[in-house]
């Protein structure tokens, strides 16, 4: 049913009907049985290995991120959101430092006076207290940061807008 | 974007009592299940336990809330949705938890947290991720959201994003 053996094709061409079914349609309650792709095959009349390798490709071309666990934020680990408040010129340079810490997996510049907003997620508090310590020591700003007090959103997922002009 | 209704709060995390097996589990799984046929098997091999161990331990930090969420996670910029705005809210201590819940029930809101103050620079304490297509997208979700919670008396602030330096799965050990 599909003809498409490249990555390229794929960031080319509008989604088929499959690839939006995957995309949308299992981004929580994935199945906890032995052969969940199969399950999800028999859902949408296909074959398990159509459906595996259709995942794959939308992750090969970063349409998907992976298929897995969302955490809930400081249910395991520590994370918390920082910002700083930097002059343009000295912006990319310290968004790249940030960008160094494996512990940072989210950062963006952002339209205002605090104009980079990261999140870091360590294995413990005083591991992230430290690499906030460092990042200030190390570009002489200081790091406003903002853990998490109360999580309001019920995560399921989002839901992607197929019709109207994708 | 049509509002989802949902029908309770989340309950809150408590720091999770994770035995060293749901350690080593969440570490084989935070980078993603094998896109294999038995994926629970194959992650089970690894940990010497049987599949129907490793789902069941799943099932567990889910129905604990440690999971938050479990199955397929897209990328928003890639898919076309290429505004986001972090819309950062002050909101009177005693109101927090009765507006944080109205404005997390919208499916075009993909996070909304309470967060400290940092007084006199930074007023803001409710925190809300908003995602459209493009800025007008956003905005017209960020009016909808004022007026659906009764907001518009709130000072807030809109923060679209202008570059994305990093954006991945968190890592935790």
């Amino acid at each position: 049913m599909m003809n498409l053996n490249t990555e390229e094709s794929l960031s080319k061409r509008q989604l088929n009907s499959l690839e939006k079914h995957l995309l949308n349609d299992f981004q929580h309650g994935f199945p906890l049985v032995s052969r969940p792709y199969k399950k999800i095959a028999d859902e949408l009349g296909t074959t398990e290995e159509t459906v595996i390798d259709t995942l794959n490709r939308l992750q090969q071309t970063g349409y998907v991120s992976r298929v897995g666990a969302v955490f809930r934020a400081n249910s395991i680990g520590a994370s918390t959101l920082a910002a700083m408040a930097l002059p343009e010129e000295e912006l990319e340079q310290v968004a790249e430092l940030v960008n160094e810490y494996s512990e940072v997996n989210h950062n963006y510049q952002r339209e205002h006076h605090y104009n980079l907003w990261f999140v870091l997620t360590a294995s413990d508090e005083h591991t992230l207290n430290a690499i906030l310590d460092d990042i200030e020591h190390r570009t002489g700003h200081a790091v406003m940061y903002l853990p998490m007090i109360e999580d309001f959103h019920i995560d399921l997922g989002f839901d992607l807008d197929f019709d109207s002009g994708y | 974007m049509d509002m989802k209704v949902k029908y309770r709060l989340p309950s809150l995390p408590k720091q999770a009592e994770l035995d060293e097996v749901d350690q080593a589990l969440i570490t084989l799984i935070q980078r993603g299940l094998p896109l294999s046929p038995t994926p629970y098997a194959d992650i089970g091999k690894k940990l010497e336990l049987d599949e129907t161990e490793v789902m069941q331990r799943i099932q567990k930090l889910k129905d604990d809330n440690v999971i938050k969420r479990f199955g397929v996670v897209v990328r928003h910029h890639e898919l076309g949705y290429k505004a986001n705005a972090m819309t950062v809210w002050n909101i009177p201590d005693e109101r927090v938890t009765e507006l944080g819940a109205c404005m997390g029930q919208f499916d075009f809101v993909t996070l909304c947290y309470r967060r400290p103050r940092r007084l006199p620079e930074w007023p803001y304490n409710l925190f809300t991720m908003i995602h459209g297509k493009d800025r007008e997208d956003v905005l017209a979700n960020i009016e909808q959201l004022a007026k659906r919670c009764n907001l518009e008396p709130a000072e807030h602030k809109v923060l679209f994003s202008t570059r994305r330096f990093k954006q991945r799965g968190a890592i935790y050990r």
